[in-house]
């Protein structure tokens, strides 16, 4: 039986921006930092004081707009929202509303190999509110006192919001997975759900398959996580699809989303909605972008997702799954490349190889390619030219890895400190082969016999006489060619 | 020290010839509050440490032969809705009675970098709302020409203190003519600059698109001196205007001859009382004997300043004041067992009514449903307004008009009834809404023997031309040199 009904989804992503200062003032955005201690005059909301707009934050914004394709605005506006909570130090939120700084983009998403353009509404700028820590309970209602940490007050936010062309929990998925690729590769925001970096509101209504009309739809907040935005989409479907089976009607309505129930409860309905009174913030002019801004803040657009796996792909050979890998994981690309800039006459395959590999098995567990990182690219690419030239065993270099990690010197020196590298040379090579022939005679005779795989224990022989710095190809052509001649 | 009267700039010069020094001049100063402040309530707190702090800074750089400025060492009041680090700055309202902000206004540090002398806070019309100070919630201040009346408003306080010597200059600030009013009704300058001459970062705000500080003083002369003190861009403000700077003393001793003064004749004719008409009348005779050209001219947008104003200016209240919670500094309810309790209680016992009704006017012009009626339709007005002032601006160099239809009325006379509170800023309005340089200055007696203004406007960011034509009046005559009685006793 083929499914009755339909679901349209429309996303709200706010996606914090990666500045390093708030969107009015000059207090610090990081993140983890004592409770109160990143606030000055104006993130307090005190009285007196005045916002300035973050001239990075703009550019960021401007930024998500050309990579998701939107009609950038000369002219923007910031509006006050009103309302009151304790989170909100003035009493009102400053956020574009009726000029926002982008219009009209779109984001091609994937789902099972079929590529779907999704249309972007708008983008907009706005400040966050700040925290609650409630004592006793999760609300602030029944709580016997709550704590208001205002830390996060007025840092950066974008709100991308999307059509409603999403049809599915996947296509959803999708779509959220990519955007946060998208401005994570662009530098503006850094892809944290869980840490409320990324934050997803679910527009979802359900029709009848072929229906033209849009049904009433319902907006699902608290998604938290890639795996949440799944459960929550199927649940809501379920929950609206029960009311229209049983003949009800939906309610327009917020409604929360619980991760441990996996269903979703009203938090207010569309009359309860506030009257945020918005108008015009006097105390900011409007955001003029002139023409010369926008050129250059897209002749330095850093490269986006597709366009880096493309090059990787075809200009440097690496297969997608290891593309895929490297655009993932940001520092980790950002290693690679700096490889690259200083390894011309290496493959990129082989360095990807090492890079996706060993080195990363190994920082791993120490904060991966995270800023912690001493490790230069220049010495890390030297380690993987000493293979190429046989001057080191993989074995070798695999082993000589953590120290080179761990101190960034010079892989000659740290060479020269295990007691030098590899044996290529050939003379030197040969006298230990012959030592360990005349030694096996018994075996040699096996390999003569046809039994070539009892060279291996005389490969085995010249390795351990060699402390295993012996060049293992050219051992066996060696071995091979005294028993033979 | 007995000339408790003489202007800042002459003040100066005394200081640095060092015939007075500054501790005998701030000594002097709050003698003087002690002497007369309860009876005229001009100050809510004052800034005795710091003042003889900076003082004692001040003689050993003037021992020490260094050049300061020409009002260094000049006491200098301050309205109470600017940020004062470390003192308190209260807007006489009972939520903010303890508030103590942790940072100065940008004008307050641009006074101590030039070495003015800070000595207290002055009283307003709670949160800079109402044209007598009787709005405050502690004291209505009193005007030193009869202690019966009140000073004007919402800087009442600022201006009374300048008038009885109580300070050589004051600053308050300006969103409907709450600087130029109180001058007119005390008889002394007071000049409100074109919007973004003077930051606004620390002024508690009111209106923010209305809103400007600007001085009190005893001259025109003084004026031009505390602006080039005071004006300037600042980065933390958005609306400050980046413009070169300006020397306003260069609009001293000028000619006037050519002037061309425009007078509005809506403001001339029966809205305005007999003896401030009289007044103007006389004064324009004055400038006509300058050499300036004097003309009547039709320009009806008073009437729709005021509706409009009291739309914008409550709406932008109505959300500047909403930081006021009890949430994180203020007062907050102690009555309250939830969070809108503590919302509701809080705001409503820490708000006087004046605040209240216009908070409860600027959420109804915001509301969904009532927005594009009135506050888009006021912004609109107010476009047409500004054109107005730009077509008039085209033809004329000043407008003038009497500052205030009025002389100061008695307390209580209008406090039951907001509509006549409301436009007794018709005059004033105006320059605020198109953004215009405005002062007022002293140009003669009612009958009562109580001042009145005569307010000149300019184009935006023409304060020289204001200036120009505010000095060359106070050169041929002498209504900002008379004294109330008061003074007349303590000299
Ligand atoms: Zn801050």
């Amino acid at each position: 039986m083929s499914p009755k009904y339909e679901m349209v989804i429309g996303l709200e992503v706010h996606a914090q921006l990666s500045t390093n200062t708030k969107l009015f003032c000059g207090c610090s955005t990081k993140f983890g930092a004592d409770v109160n201690t990143n606030v000055c005059p104006v993130c307090l909301g005190m009285p007196g004081a005045l916002p300035v707009l973050n001239r990075d934050a703009v550019t960021m914004a401007v930024q998500a707009g050309v990579a998701l394709n939107c009609d950038i605005q000369h002219e923007s506006v910031f509006a006050r929202k009103n309302y009151f909570y304790p989170d909100l130090p003035k009493g009102y939120q400053i956020s574009q509303f009726e000029l926002p700084v982008c219009l009209g983009g779109s984001l091609d998403i994937e789902v099972d190999g079929a590529v779907k353009r999704i249309g972007i509404t708008r983008i907009h700028m706005e400040e966050d509110a700040g925290k609650l820590l409630h004592q006793g309970a999760m609300g602030i209602a029944d709580s016997t006192y709550s704590l208001v940490d205002l830390n996060r007050a007025c840092t950066p936010l974008i709100e991308i919001v999307s059509e409603p062309d999403l049809r599915s929990a996947a296509e959803a998925r999708a779509y959220v997975e990519t955007l946060r690729q998208i401005l994570r590769t662009i530098g503006v925001n850094d892809g944290n759900l869980e840490e409320g970096s990324l934050r997803v509101d679910i527009n979802i209504s359900l029709r009848h398959v072929g229906a033209t009309q849009f049904g009433t739809r319902c907006e699902v907040k608290n998604v938290n996580s890639f795996r949440s935005i799944d459960r929550a989409i199927a649940s809501e479907f379920i929950r609206q699809q029960e009311v229209l089976e049983s003949g009800g009607r939906i309610v327009q309505q917020t409604r929360n989303y619980h991760d441990d129930t996996q269903t979703t409860t009203p938090l207010r309905d569309k009359e309860d909605a506030h009257d945020y009174r918005y108008f015009p913030e006097p105390d900011l002019l409007p955001l003029l972008l002139t023409d010369e801004r926008i050129q250059s803040i897209r002749a330095a657009m850093p490269e986006l997702p597709h366009a880096i796996c493309r090059r990787y792909q075809q200009g440097l050979g690496l297969t997608r799954a290891d593309a895929d890998i490297l655009i993932e994981e940001i520092g980790m690309r950002r290693f690679f490349e700096a490889c690259l800039a200083c390894a011309q006459d290496i493959s990129p395959k082989e360095i990807s190889k090492w890079v996706i590999g060993d080195l990363n098995a190994l920082l791993k567990p120490k904060g991966g390619f995270g800023p912690s990182l001493s490790l230069s690219p220049e010495y890390f690419v030297k380690l993987i030219r000493l293979i190429s030239s046989g001057a080191l065993s993989g074995k070798m270099a695999k082993e000589m890895l953590p120290q080179l990690i761990e101190t960034d010197q010079d892989p000659d020196v740290l060479m020269a400190n295990l007691g030098g590298g590899q044996i290529s040379d050939e003379s030197t090579l040969l006298e230990i082969v012959r030592k360990v022939i005349s030694e096996n005679l018994d075996v040699v005779e096996k390999v003569k016999s046809g039994k070539t795989a009892s060279a291996n224990f005389l490969m085995g022989q010249v390795m351990k006489q060699s402390q295993g710095k012996a060049k293992p190809d050219l051992v066996m052509s060696l071995i091979l060619a005294e028993i033979n001649t | 020290m007995k000339d408790l009267f003489i202007s800042a700039i002459e003040l100066g010069k005394r200081l640095k010839n060092r015939s007075l020094t500054c501790r005998q001049i701030v000594d002097a100063t709050y003698q003087r509050i002690d002497a007369v402040d309860h009876q005229v309530k001009a100050f809510i707190s004052l800034m005795t440490e710091s003042a003889y702090i900076q003082a004692d800074a001040v003689d050993r750089l003037l021992d020490a032969g260094q050049e300061l400025g020409p009002l260094a060492g000049v006491p200098i009041a301050i309205k109470d809705n600017i940020c004062t680090k470390g003192y308190r700055t209260t807007c006489s309202s009972k939520m903010l009675e303890n508030f103590v902000a942790p940072y100065d206004a940008t004008v307050m540090t641009k006074l101590h970098q030039n070495h003015l002398i800070s000595i207290g806070k002055t009283n307003l019309d709670e949160f800079a709302m109402g044209s007598s100070t009787e709005n405050s919630a502690f004291f209505t201040t009193r005007n030193p020409w009869d202690l019966e009346r009140v000073p004007g408003g919402s800087s009442g306080g600022s201006s009374a203190a300048v008038v009885c010597g109580e300070a050589f200059l004051s600053l308050g600030s300006d969103t409907g003519g709450s600087i130029r009013q109180p001058a007119a009704f005390c008889g002394i300058v007071g000049i409100k600059p074109s919007y973004g001459r003077i930051s606004r970062y620390g002024l508690v705000a009111f209106a923010s698109s209305l809103d400007q500080i600007g001085p009190f003083t005893r001259t025109v002369e003084d004026a031009a001196h505390i602006l080039n003190v005071i004006c300037g861009p600042d980065p933390m403000d958005s609306t400050s205007a980046e413009l070169p700077p300006v020397d306003f003393s260069t609009a001293l001793g000028k000619d006037i001859k050519g002037l061309r003064i425009g007078v509005p004749k809506e403001m001339m004719g029966d809205k305005i009382a007999d003896d401030v008409r009289q007044a103007i009348e006389q004064a324009l005779d004055v400038y006509r004997s300058l050499g300036a050209i004097v003309e009547f001219v039709d320009f009806d947008m008073f009437d729709y300043a005021v509706s409009t104003y009291y739309i914008i200016a409550p709406a932008e209240a109505s959300a500047n004041l909403a930081r006021f919670d009890g949430v994180r500094y203020g007062y907050r309810s102690e009555s309250a067992t939830n969070l809108r309790e503590m919302y509701t209680r809080s705001r409503g016992e820490g708000f006087g009514p004046e605040v209240q009704r216009r908070i409860l006017l600027g959420t109804y012009v915001l509301s969904s449903g009532y927005y594009d009626a009135y506050y888009l339709r006021a912004q609109k007005v107010r476009t047409l307004i500004k054109n107005g002032f730009a077509d008039f601006f085209s033809r004329y160099d000043v407008m003038m008009t009497p500052t205030s239809p009025s002389v100061a009325f008695k307390v209580g006379d209008h406090s039951s009834d907001p509509m006549a509170m409301y436009l007794a800023d018709i005059a004033t309005i105006p320059a605020n809404m198109a953004g215009l340089p405005g002062m007022s200055i002293p140009c003669g007696f009612s009958r009562d023997g109580l001042p009145v203004g005569l307010q000149i406007l300019g184009k935006a960011y023409d304060e020289l031309t204001v200036l120009k034509a505010g000095d060359a009046y106070q050169r041929v005559t002498n209504f900002h040199l008379k004294q109330p009685s008061m003074n007349q006793v303590a000299s």
